[in-house]
């Protein structure tokens, strides 16, 4: 199995903690190496995950942990975002995972407008889980190399 | 990880001086003070040479103020914006609908 770290970080599903934990994937992917533009981008694309999430456990119970699980690699970051307070099994996250569909029950990201968009277009690949709850599984790689094979493709027109 | 909303009136010109991060913690605070701006004054300007980090939960605050300022006969513009913040408008196509400044700071 390919070596690497994991990070995880639990916070009340409040929304005053999200800063704190772009503070958090600020440190790690800076000790990785990320250029200033790509942290950026990881700062968004995390609190994005984590606002759907705080606002998914306050629909329901208006209390509640979100956990966050830091996959440090090589060559990429993997970035896990789980609306629950359980802990992460790597391995069986990754068995049910899968690129997100239409249907998938994800529709605060959707009503946040452009919640989801941002992380399709700042991440180099997006997966969710949303067998136990909602789970957001995004990578971003280190490299160039790694970029586009998702074929995610945001223009901007000039 | 705050915001700061200062606003001042200078020549019939309603300026929001914004310092900080716009966020899903901090956006309801400037929604509150922006969206009745919209509806009282005539123009509103929003300055961002402050703000170091925004994201989507900031992109829904300024949809609203627009459409606010489209049923009041008001307008808003958006000025002196960092280009990380301006990045986030330009990919989501709003910099097409919204009057934005990034002269200043320079745009992308």
């Amino acid at each position: 199995m390919e070596p690497f770290d994991f990070v995880e970080v639990k916070v009340p599903a409040k929304a005053e903690y999200i800063g704190v934990v772009r503070l958090s994937i600020s440190g790690i992917a800076n000790r990785m190496g990320f250029s200033y533009e790509d942290i950026e981008d990881l700062k968004v694309a995390i609190s994005e995950a984590i606002t759907n999430a705080v606002k998914h456990a306050y629909k329901e119970t208006g209390e509640g942990e979100i956990t966050i699980g830091f996959g440090v690699y090589q060559d990429r970051l993997e970035v896990m975002v789980a609306d629950h307070g359980g802990s992460f099994n790597l391995g069986e996250i990754k068995e049910d995972i899968g690129p997100y569909q239409q249907d998938d029950n994800i529709e605060e990201l959707r009503e946040g407008g452009f919640g989801l968009f941002l992380i399709d277009a700042l991440m180099d690949k997006v997966e969710i889980n949303s067998k136990y709850g909602v789970i957001v599984l995004m990578t971003k790689y280190l490299h160039e190399t790694g970029v586009g094979q998702n074929g995610d493709q945001i223009t901007t027109p000039q | 990880m705050n915001l700061t909303i200062d606003v001042t009136n200078i020549d019939g010109v309603t300026n929001v001086v914004l310092a900080g991060e716009v966020d899903a913690f901090t956006a309801p605070k400037l929604k509150e003070t922006i969206l009745p701006l919209t509806r009282e004054e005539e123009v509103v300007q929003v300055d961002f040479s402050d703000v170091n980090y925004m994201d989507s939960t900031g992109l829904g605050v300024f949809i609203s103020a627009l459409k606010s300022t489209k049923e009041h006969n008001s307008s808003m513009r958006l000025v002196h914006m960092q280009d990380r913040v301006y990045r986030l408008f330009k990919i989501t196509g709003l910099t097409e609908i919204m009057n934005i400044d990034s002269t200043v700071q320079g745009g992308m």
